[in-house]
């Protein structure tokens, strides 16, 4: 019994192992790769046992900096995701509280109408918001890459379900003792859901981090184009230099990686609780 | 009722309105407007700087679109790509997510390595995954496959062969995405009752009838869920196209949204895109109804 059992763990840690090493390759080829000569990132790749650079530099990663302005690409995508992400926090849980809360004519069937809006993809509109923010004269600004993703009708079903399954005693007492609804929101409301509100935060950043349709679409200067757009244009910049190209790389995933670490536990949680409404 | 709490009422109807306007009126503005737009521009002409006059057309750019091989092809695309990466990935996510449900040591740290690729961009990803795909036996993968096979396997250039780009992308693809299926397929098994597993050891099931008898139906809705967004994923398969191939070769990988892409910035035909984006989303509307009803017939089931 004993020894099956061990069979049976071997046999779970063997095929992890296996699993783990198809989703190291790749990340381990990209880090490896940044710090060899061009001419050798696809060669020394293939050779068995040759992944790790012959020579180590960091030249890779002084290319990147003299090739394009790495550092105002980076600045580009973590401000326009924290105003998105912040900005959205606000709006869409305040939204949210008053369809879960509040009493107002109308309510019910505009709820209906948000989550009907959840199912319309930015790819489904992308083109005639294209044209809309053509005639604003807003394309190739920081604003048309923040404003239309402030107001996100899956965050506000997110916040609005989690608001409803919060108890109403606290509020009741809040009322009684003569507090508005701007006050219950921000002081009882906000600091008990704080869960959901790590959920959006995370979710709309990793979208907004990764975003490369429309900013592809309305920018075309790097002073206002993110990362994601960086390194798509970088890959199509003669001459082809691997070595650059995954520096960039490195660079570019090791934010999020970091906030990722840190945050693990608010990630899982937040992927874990899009898939309990389902 | 006093006139007390009728001010109340109304004061809250106020502010009511002042908590969910910036919201609605973002979504209005920037989701339901553009919506409307796509609509009404496939039925127009509209090409920007067109010196033609704006027109309506009628079905026409449908007809048109209907009768495009880029455009057909790239439907095809679509759903095969659907139809490679829709049971793979939710299969491995599956099998990943028993795998870390064991009660066993180190899990966390299988779990967040399965997950690391679902924080990398897209983009990142699809060159990443250029260099795993490289031509030529340096290539690694063809390496790696020449290996397995004792030297049996001709090299080959992946991106480049009509046969091979498309499930190239859909291998990049899986990669990246499968840890956020995983994630969910894994809460959903950590949310069924350790009874239900007792029970079943009493009757004398073993392992197998255990995850076809319980765990299986238990995760249904899950799963159900998980079929849903990745097929819609699928339909929205832009990111790596536009790096890994541009569509080709000869139209192999090309998408709907790529195609729609295409048109309103190749050649500025907003009305030609807005009807690909109107089929785009007739597709995710009837996905979406589909995963409703099956959903649905469960419930009554219960």
């Amino acid at each position: 019994m004993i020894f099956k059992r061990r069979v049976g763990t071997l046999s779970v840690y063997l095929l992890l192992a296996a699993f783990a090493f198809a989703f190291l390759v790749p990340v381990a080829m990209m880090l490896f790769g940044s710090f060899k000569p061009d001419d050798q990132v696809l060669v020394q790749a293939a050779r068995s046992g040759s992944l790790l650079p012959a020579e180590f530099g960091w030249f890779n990663y002084r290319d990147v900096f003299a090739r394009v302005p790495f550092t105002r690409y980076l600045f580009n995508s973590a401000f326009i995701s924290v105003c998105i992400v912040a900005g959205g926090l606000l709006v869409n849980s305040l939204a949210a509280y008053a369809f879960a809360r509040l009493q107002w004519p109308g309510r019910d069937w505009l709820l209906l109408v948000v989550i009907a809006l959840m199912i319309i993809p930015l790819e489904a509109i992308a083109v005639p918001l294209f044209y809309e923010v053509t005639l604003l004269g807003w394309r190739d600004t920081y604003w048309v890459q923040i404003i239309p993703f402030i107001a996100n009708a899956f965050s506000i079903y997110l916040f609005y379900t989690f608001f409803l399954g919060l108890p109403r005693e606290l509020e009741e007492a809040a009322r009684i003792d003569g507090a508005g609804p701007w006050r219950i929101f921000f002081r009882i409301v906000a600091p008990n859901a704080k869960p959901v509100f790590a959920t959006v935060a995370i979710l709309s950043f990793l979208t907004q981090w990764g975003a490369l349709l429309w900013p592809l679409m309305v920018t075309h200067s790097e002073a206002v184009r993110p990362l994601p757009l960086g390194i798509a244009t970088f890959y199509s910049l003669p001459p082809l230099q691997w070595g650059d190209i995954f520096a960039f790389g490195v660079m570019m995933v090791t934010p999020v990686l970091l906030i990722f670490v840190l945050f693990q536990r608010w990630f899982v949680q937040g992927v874990a609780t899009t898939g309990v409404k389902g | 009722m006093t006139s007390a709490g009728h001010q109340t009422v109304n004061r809250d109807a106020r502010l009511a309105w002042l908590f969910a306007s910036p919201a609605l009126l973002g979504l209005s503005c920037f989701v339901l407007l553009p919506f409307v737009l796509s609509v009404i521009l496939s039925f127009t002409n509209l090409r920007l700087g067109s010196p033609l006059p704006l027109e309506f057309m009628g079905f026409s750019q449908y007809q048109r679109i209907f009768s495009d091989q880029a455009f057909l092809a790239a439907l095809r695309n679509n759903s095969l790509f659907a139809l490679i990466v829709v049971p793979l990935q939710t299969a491995l996510a599956l099998l990943l997510a028993l795998l870390v449900n064991q009660p066993l040591r180190g899990m966390v740290i299988f779990r967040s390595l399965f997950f690391m690729p679902v924080v990398f961009p897209l983009s990142l990803v699809a060159v990443v995954w250029i260099i795993v795909f490289a031509p030529g036996p340096q290539g690694l993968l063809n390496q790696v496959l020449e290996t397995i096979t004792l030297g049996a396997w001709q090299a080959r250039d992946f991106l480049h062969d009509p046969v091979w780009a498309l499930p190239a992308i859909s291998l990049t693809s899986i990669w990246q995405g499968v840890g956020f299926q995983m994630v969910i397929l894994l809460a959903a098994l950590q949310g069924i009752a350790h009874e239900l597993y007792e029970a079943a050891r009493v009757d004398g099931a073993n392992r197998w009838q255990q995850f076809v008898c319980i765990t299986l139906p238990q995760l249904r809705n899950a799963i159900i869920f998980v079929v849903l967004v990745t097929t819609i994923l699928a339909f929205r398969l832009f990111d790596q196209v536009q790096i890994m191939t541009q569509g080709g070769p000869n139209y192999a990988t090309t998408t709907v949204m790529y195609e729609a892409v295409n048109s309103a910035f190749g050649s500025q035909q907003v009305a030609r895109a807005a009807a690909m984006t109107v089929v785009f989303f007739t597709v995710v509307l009837l996905i979406t109804l589909l995963q409703r009803a099956v959903a649905r017939h469960e419930r009554v089931i219960e």
